[in-house]
């Protein structure tokens, strides 16, 4: 959609004058001790005030820093003016799960990092992603109940195959086309990485539930419980499909192969964060499933997942939760408000250092990392300085449990079993823009093509998908 | 294709040894994809543990899988509460890569207790793959054998041995094997499934004798898809996957101790879920 271009207003400098509105949060140390969510949210009054920040830019590049392209102005007049409903209208044309992005996309490096506002001297950026949180909080409570209109139906199906942000925002936008959609999920819940891995002090697993039956009053049927390559081939769904899009994100764990790697306590973080939030391990007084709570932890890494992880434990009684990661805090891949909340909390940041071998008691669990110390060296291919291992720098740390936090590959589980499917280093390869792959009729999109990435791009990948499915549909051509 | 939402009701049930129930539950999808040597991942019910079962039997034609449950703990226990009609929560499958059949010759499968029942499936498939199969039951006392009749369908022969000599030979699986090979000399390969230190001491044994050998591990699963790593192993020196490199490795470079180790990991845990699962029924 075209960005609105709006009369400049009058008055600027007021607009200039306007202070960022904070965030309300827990008490940090508070919030250390339960999994409710940290951030409170703008109230209707600060969401106003913070959108009345916006400036009118003639060419609005925050739109050009969104991967989905929303058009952000349009939306912060509405909710400046108090027209929630109409706001809302505005960003859901783009992004069917504001309510999520609102609180996972790092808006920091996106829309509002190119913000004019933000450029001013002494001043910062519009809080976009808070007033986009606030306008999904504010439906969900109660603001408006519209019904998304679904077109009659066409008789084609389609399969969807993951039910991450991907595979649930291409379900909503084909069944919005009237399309018969059925969603397949290995999982016994639906939501991928929103339901298994992001924890819910940072997003709730009840807003999440609240999308998905939404796309279930639109027709759309999730079955769990069924793993493609497994429980039925691609090939399989091909007979009884007329399309199918493939989003099974990067869910293959990275280890270090360090000696001691398999010591009773030491979890990757998918593993970690899966007995946590999805089996509900923080609740034994309703949930079997075990994790390990240790005094001290240990946590591998400097990305979202590391910072998930740290904080996690913390919140499962950790007294020292000490992050190792092997460059330094201007490198780290998380968000910077991830880093600030974990800071806060008491994380403690070990950085430059990396670890080396784990030692274990004679029952066969971890009890100290032995880490060496880093230096930053030339940089690298991707501009990063390269981290290089200062010898003789060996030192140990007391740890119960180690959690490690590196990376994910791409899912192999359908490319493992689907031949004919063209693949480059366990990625699915899909054409930009389409998500067409090398089999006709077969479509793939989110972390599954791209690699670990992010919610608003998988969500974007899901959304052009559903556009080129549905023209495969209507033509045939592939 | 069977599109509609899966529903994994409990169609049979039955008792086949002091805390070994069989179970037949319908899940059609299951039935038809699976092959010897794979394995279910169980739900329950809303709240219980995810844990892996290997599917004993199954009829593609009524849609059904057959598992034989060993009750050791919580959710083991909960299962055995589930009465014919009622649902389990969640059941995914078939997981795990198949056995590898082919035709090698005389071929030794043996079950350890529950491992009768993942070493069944295997049996029957090396059988239909045209090699003559030794089937080797073994347990403490003949009070925990099952499976005698489906296990002869399955093989040209069995053999049945107990640790008190309470049926069968006197004798333990290692004992079983040093028999056969002293009768029919050459043995192509052996399967053996059942309790770690059973696996490992055939293992230790085969090796000894140069015998091929296939075993069957059992760590602690959560998703069975190769999502979470949990389940990794050290075969020869390099850790695997069980879920999705596995559940069949070559017994002779599986590194047997730190798997009973990593298997121990929630002693306590499983005890407070078990007392948390005596305080619901009461
Ligand atoms: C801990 C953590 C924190 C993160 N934090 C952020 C953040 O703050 N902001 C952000 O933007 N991004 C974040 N990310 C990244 C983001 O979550 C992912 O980029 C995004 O979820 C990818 O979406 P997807 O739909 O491609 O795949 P996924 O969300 O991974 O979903 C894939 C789904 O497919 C299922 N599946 C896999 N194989 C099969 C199969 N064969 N058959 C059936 N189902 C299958 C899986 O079970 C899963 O449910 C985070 C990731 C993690 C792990
Ligand atoms: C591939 C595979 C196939 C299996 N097939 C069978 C079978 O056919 N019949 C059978 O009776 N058992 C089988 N098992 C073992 C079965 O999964 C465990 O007995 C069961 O998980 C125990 O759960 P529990 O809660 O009752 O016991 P718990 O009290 O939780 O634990 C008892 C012991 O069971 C093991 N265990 C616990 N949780 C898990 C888990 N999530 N995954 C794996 N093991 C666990 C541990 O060794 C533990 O010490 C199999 C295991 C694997 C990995
Ligand atoms: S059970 Fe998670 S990787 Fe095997």
């Amino acid at each position: 959609m075209a960005p609105t271009i709006a009369p400049v207003p009058k008055d600027l400098k007021k607009r200039f004058q306007t202070p960022r509105q904070e965030m309300p949060a827990q008490d940090p140390i508070a919030r250390g001790k339960n999994f409710q969510e940290v951030t409170l949210g703008l109230e209707a009054e600060a969401a106003k005030l913070e959108a009345y920040r916006c400036i009118y830019c003639k060419e609005p590049e925050c739109v050009q820093g969104c991967p989905v392209g929303i058009d952000i102005p349009g939306f912060l007049h509405e909710v400046e003016k108090g027209n929630f409903a109409e706001a809302l209208g505005i960003l859901k044309s783009t992004n069917l799960l504001p309510a999520i992005c609102g609180r996972v996309c790092p808006q920091e490096e996106q829309c509002e990092s190119l913000c004019k506002t933000g450029k001013s001297k002494g001043n910062r950026p519009v809080a976009i992603g808070r007033v986009e949180r606030f306008l999904a909080d504010w439906e969900r409570a109660g603001g408006i109940a519209k019904p998304v209109e679904v077109a009659p139906p066409t008789g084609k199906k389609v399969a969807v195959v993951g039910s991450g942000p991907a595979g649930l925002a291409c379900a909503a936008d084909l069944a919005k086309l009237g399309h018969k959609v059925i969603v397949f999920e290995a999982f016994h819940k639906p939501g991928g990485v929103l339901v298994y891995g992001i924890p819910e002090f940072r997003l709730p697993k009840a807003i999440v539930a609240k999308e998905i039956a939404n796309l279930e009053k639109m027709g759309v049927d999730i079955v769990c419980d069924f793993a493609v390559g497994l429980t039925a081939t691609i090939e399989d769904l091909q007979k009884a499909f007329d399309a199918i899009f493939v989003a099974t994100g990067a869910g293959l764990p990275y280890f270090m192969d360090l000696p001691g790697e398999n010591l009773g306590g030491i979890y990757s973080a998918n593993e970690y964060l899966t007995r946590v939030n999805l089996m509900g391990a923080f609740d034994p007084e309703h949930n079997d499933t075990p994790v390990v709570r240790g005094k001290n932890v240990v946590v591998v890494g400097g990305g979202n997942v590391a910072m998930d992880a740290a904080r996690t434990a913390l919140r499962l009684g950790a007294e020292k939760v000490r992050l190792v990661y092997r460059r330094s805090h201007d490198e780290m891949p998380a968000r910077e408000e991830e880093i600030e909340h974990a800071e806060e909390e008491g994380i403690d940041f070990t950085l430059l250092t990396t670890p080396v071998r784990y030692l274990g008691d004679d029952k066969g669990r971890v009890v100290a990392v032995e880490c060496r110390k880093m230096e930053l060296g030339e940089p690298g291919p991707d501009g990063r300085r390269k981290p290089v291992e200062v010898a003789g720098s060996e030192h140990q740390f007391p740890a119960d449990v180690v959690v490690v936090s590196i990376g994910n590959g791409p899912n192999p589980l359908v490319p493992r079993t689907t031949p004919g499917l063209e693949t480059k280093k366990g990625k699915i390869v899909a054409r930009d823009g389409s998500g067409r792959t090398s089999m006709k009729g077969v479509f793939a999109g989110g972390d599954i093509v791209l690699g670990a990435a992010t919610v608003i791009l998988a969500m974007g990948a899901g959304r052009q998908a559903a556009a080129s499915i549905h023209e495969y549909l209507q033509t045939g051509t592939w | 294709m069977e599109l509609l939402k899966q529903s994994f009701e409990l169609l049979e049930k039955r008792e086949l040894a002091p805390k070994v129930n069989l179970y037949k539950v319908r899940a059609p999808q299951v039935a038809r994809a699976r092959k010897a040597g794979q394995f279910v991942i169980i739900r329950v019910c809303e709240g219980s543990e995810r844990i892996p079962l290997t599917i004993a039997d199954a009829d593609p034609v009524a849609g059904t899988v057959t598992l034989v449950v060993q009750e050791v703990g919580s959710t083991t226990a909960r299962m055995a509460q589930v009465k014919v009609g009622e649902r389990f929560a969640d059941l995914l499958g078939p997981l795990g890569a198949p056995t590898h059949v082919a035709k090698i010759g005389t071929v030794v499968c043996v079950g350890g207790g529950i491992g009768i029942a993942p070493v069944h499936p295997i049996a029957q498939a090396l059988k239909a793959a045209g090699n003559r199969v030794i089937g080797v039951l073994a347990a403490r006392n003949t009070g925990l054998l099952f499976f005698r009749d489906e296990m002869r369908k399955a093989c040209d022969e069995v053999r049945v041995w107990t640790d008190d000599g309470s049926e069968g030979k006197k004798g333990l699986a290692t004992d079983a094997i040093k028999e056969i090979q002293a009768e029919v000399g050459q043995i192509a390969e052996v399967v053996a499934i059942g309790p770690v230190p059973m696996m490992k001491f055939v293992s230790k044994l085969t090796k000894e004798l140069g015998i091929k050998t296939q075993v069957s591990l059992n760590p602690v699963m959560v998703d069975g898809t190769g999502m979470c790593g949990g389940c990794r192993v050290s075969v020869d020196g390099k850790s695997k996957f069980v879920c999705v490199d596995g559940p069949e490795f070559d017994g002779h470079q599986v590194d047997f101790d730190e798997l009973s180790r990593r298997q121990a990991i929630y002693k306590e845990d499983e005890r407070r879920a078990m007392e948390r699962l005596v305080k619901e029924v009461r």
